[in-house]
């Protein structure tokens, strides 16, 4: 996984509540092994019905085309666990997600692939979306995970909260399968004692 | 200290924490599918690690298997690749497929639990939202991507910060035609699509109680259409009497033993959760979604809502989902021409669920002008539907019967419905676009979606049935 010291990017706000990973890595998409993940972050709203692209959405408009941060609102990547739908926003170099709340699992898959999801408290989003639109991509700002600051045009620093495990993991770039294997010991001794205690949950025989 | 289920089932299968403060829990059974596996076998070979427990995980070909008769690799051309290369992936692990022809090929939430490869409080992971369907057994199921799952297949743990608990006390006695779909769908309306978020959600009382565990799966399956990973149902005498002889479940005095055991897995009688909420199901009629979330949701005798009517944080949701979904406010659900009737899905595609829509189908036609597939859950559910007849009364009415698959769910395997068609679907997600481009679709269950493909409008099945009296 890629580490995450600090990201500076374009600020692109697209605020709506519950965008789901049906709408930002359309399944349709997925059509081989080796797909086009630049191509397929919000495909679908990126199009306009006669497959030219829609001016209107913000990644289309010029200020935005090159963004690197992602401002939207409660609940982003609801629906399914298709990591695509983060994997797309690695390709189009997005590499910091300020929502005002995030599903559970999209926020997993984040932390796994080295995307910052910045959660503000209440007033701070406001703030900080009032100063996202009112620079309307004109300037960049800048996400620091070392000093938890976010920086840039229009009004002072807005901290933000991250548990520590979170920030060390994605600073060190740690690799999770690697971090636990360090305790395979553990796993192994686990796999022991459950063959005494639940002896069924440690084998899988057809009976037939 | 008195522990809910949950706490039980996670404190058994915490293996330790780990220095960034995650536990890892222990996955007893891991199930993949061919989307997203392909991933993960190609990242480990990169990192030359190897599956520490091939025989704890199975694998499915369902996302992207065409549902046509006669089916193979190539039907679907976009599904080929996917087909192909699990499996490959699990050729080299050694890990059991069940490929698009093996009998009982299927999707993996239908398959696992039928052949008894899910047990009462067994953790199990899949990487798929719905993986918590299986909580319908008295199992702990965690939907997971695609980093997680590589994760489990080296270290068969997951590293997991422990969610808070939620009880669902579901009280009183469905009325007639009214299921578990109706009453999930009712709970996303009141709870909202991130009412469960960060919650491991426990459902009880007498209506959970009541329900045949093919309806406990579906009531588990749309924990995630609230925010719920994980979503179980404390396993009882129904549990084990539909579990006893299935092909993967411990046999003769190991039954037993594990018998005693899967008897104490409940709730403390005074295990506090962090959350409880309770849902009056004995006035509850039947539920459809009208708009593009599974929250937007009303009775069949309700009507589209008034903006007004709206709670103002979802307002502009509501706009949006008019618009996409062609309806005025203060349309009539129920009336509304439709152009296709979709039944299956890991939601609803087991054999009691393909019972319903047949009980209602039987003697009947489809509408003209109306598609209408029925695509069991898996190739074992098909031949017991089959043996049944059930095959028979859903032809002989006009509908498509296909090969199991997930189908028009996701539209992944190429099923999707064309532009601007209204489709009632026993599905679990009314999202733009996703059964197809411009699709409107309406969640509800199958007595909801058999009774409007034969009305050819949105039909309120009591109505149909009554009016067949």
């Amino acid at each position: 996984m890629q580490a995450f010291a600090t990201h500076t990017g374009i600020a692109a706000p697209l605020l709506k509540d519950d965008i789901n990973t049906d709408q930002i890595a359309p399944i349709m998409h997925s059509r081989s092994l080796k797909e086009d993940y630049k191509a397929m972050l919000f495909h679908r709203a990126r199009q306009r019905e006669d497959g030219s692209e829609d001016p209107d959405f913000v990644l289309n408009k010029p200020q935005f085309r090159t963004a690197g941060i992602l401002v939207t609102g409660h609940n982003f990547g609801a629906g399914s666990s298709r990591e695509s739908a983060v994997w797309s926003m690695l390709a189009n170099d997005i590499r910091v997600i300020v929502a005002r709340s995030f599903a559970d699992i999209y926020r997993e898959n984040c932390l796994q692939n080295g995307v910052l999801p910045v959660v503000l408290g209440a007033q701070d989003v406001d703030a900080f979306i009032a100063r996202v639109v009112a620079t309307g991509g004109s300037a960049p700002f800048t996400v620091d995970l070392l000093t938890q600051r976010i920086s840039g045009p229009g009004g002072p620093d807005i901290a933000f909260e991250i548990a520590a495990a979170d920030r060390t993991r994605l600073l060190e770039g740690l690799d999770d399968i690697g971090m636990t294997l360090r305790h395979m010991d553990e796993i192994v001794g686990w796999e022991r004692r459950a063959v005494a205690a639940q002896p069924w949950l440690q084998t899988t025989q057809d009976s037939r | 200290m008195p522990r809910t289920l949950f706490d039980k089932i996670w404190d058994f299968h915490c293996v330790g924490q780990r220095a960034d403060g995650r536990d890892l829990l222990y996955i007893d059974r891991h199930v993949l599918h061919e989307l997203h596996a392909h991933h993960a076998f190609a990242q480990l070979q990169r990192q030359q690690r190897k599956v520490h427990r091939p025989d704890l995980t199975f694998a499915v070909q369902d996302h992207t298997v065409a549902t046509k008769p006669g089916r193979d690799d190539d039907t679907n051309p976009s599904g080929t690749a996917f087909i192909k290369a699990m499996r490959e992936g699990c050729a080299r692990n050694g890990i059991r497929l069940f490929d698009v022809d093996d009998p009982e090929q299927g999707i993996s939430h239908v398959v696992a639990p039928e052949l008894g490869i899910v047990l009462p409080g067994a953790t199990h992971a899949v990487p798929d939202s719905h993986a918590s369907t299986v909580g319908g057994l008295g199992a702990l199921a965690f939907g997971c991507g695609t980093s997680e799952l590589a994760h489990i297949l080296v270290t068969q743990v997951m590293a997991q910060k422990r969610p808070k608990r939620m009880q669902v006390r579901l009280d009183g006695a469905l009325g007639a035609h009214v299921n578990a779909k109706d009453v999930a769908l009712r709970l996303i309306a009141e709870l909202g699509v991130a009412g469960a978020r960060g919650y491991a959600v426990e459902y009880a009382g007498a209506a959970a109680r009541a329900m045949p565990i093919e309806q406990r799966m579906t009531l588990c399956n749309l924990n995630i259409e609230m925010g719920g990973r994980s979503g179980l149902v404390a396993p009882d005498e129904t549990t084990f009497a539909w579990l006893e002889g299935r092909p993967y479940v411990p046999q003769g005095a190991l039954w037993d033993r594990a018998l005693a055991y899967w008897r104490t897995l409940k709730s403390d009688d005074d295990a506090a959760f962090d959350r409880d909420v309770a849902l009056d199901c004995a006035a509850l009629e039947p539920q459809i979604t009208w708009g593009t979330d599974p929250s937007q949701v009303v009775g069949i005798s309700g009507r589209v809502p008034e903006p007004a009517a709206v709670d103002p944080s979802r307002r502009a949701a509501a706009e949006s989902a008019f618009a996409y979904m062609g309806l005025a406010p203060g349309t009539p659900l129920a009336g509304l021409p439709v152009d296709r009737v979709f039944i299956g899905s890991c939601t609803n595609s087991r054999l009691p669920d393909l019972h319903t829509a047949a009980a209602v189908v039987r003697g009947r036609r489809v509408a003209a002008g109306v598609v209408a597939m029925v695509v069991p859950g898996s190739s074992s559910v098909k031949r017991e539907a089959e043996a049944a007849g059930l095959d028979r009364v859903f032809r002989d009415a006009g509908f498509y019967w296909g090969e199991s698959g997930c189908s028009m769910c996701a539209g992944g395997n190429g099923d999707r419905g064309r532009p601007g068609e209204r489709c009632v679907s026993t599905t679990n997600r009314n999202f733009e676009n996703r059964q197809g481009p411009k699709v409107r679709t309406h969640l509800a269950s199958p007595a909801t979606a058999a009774a409007t493909a034969i009305a050819g409008r949105i039909a309120d099945v009591r109505q149909l049935l009554a009016g067949a009296a």
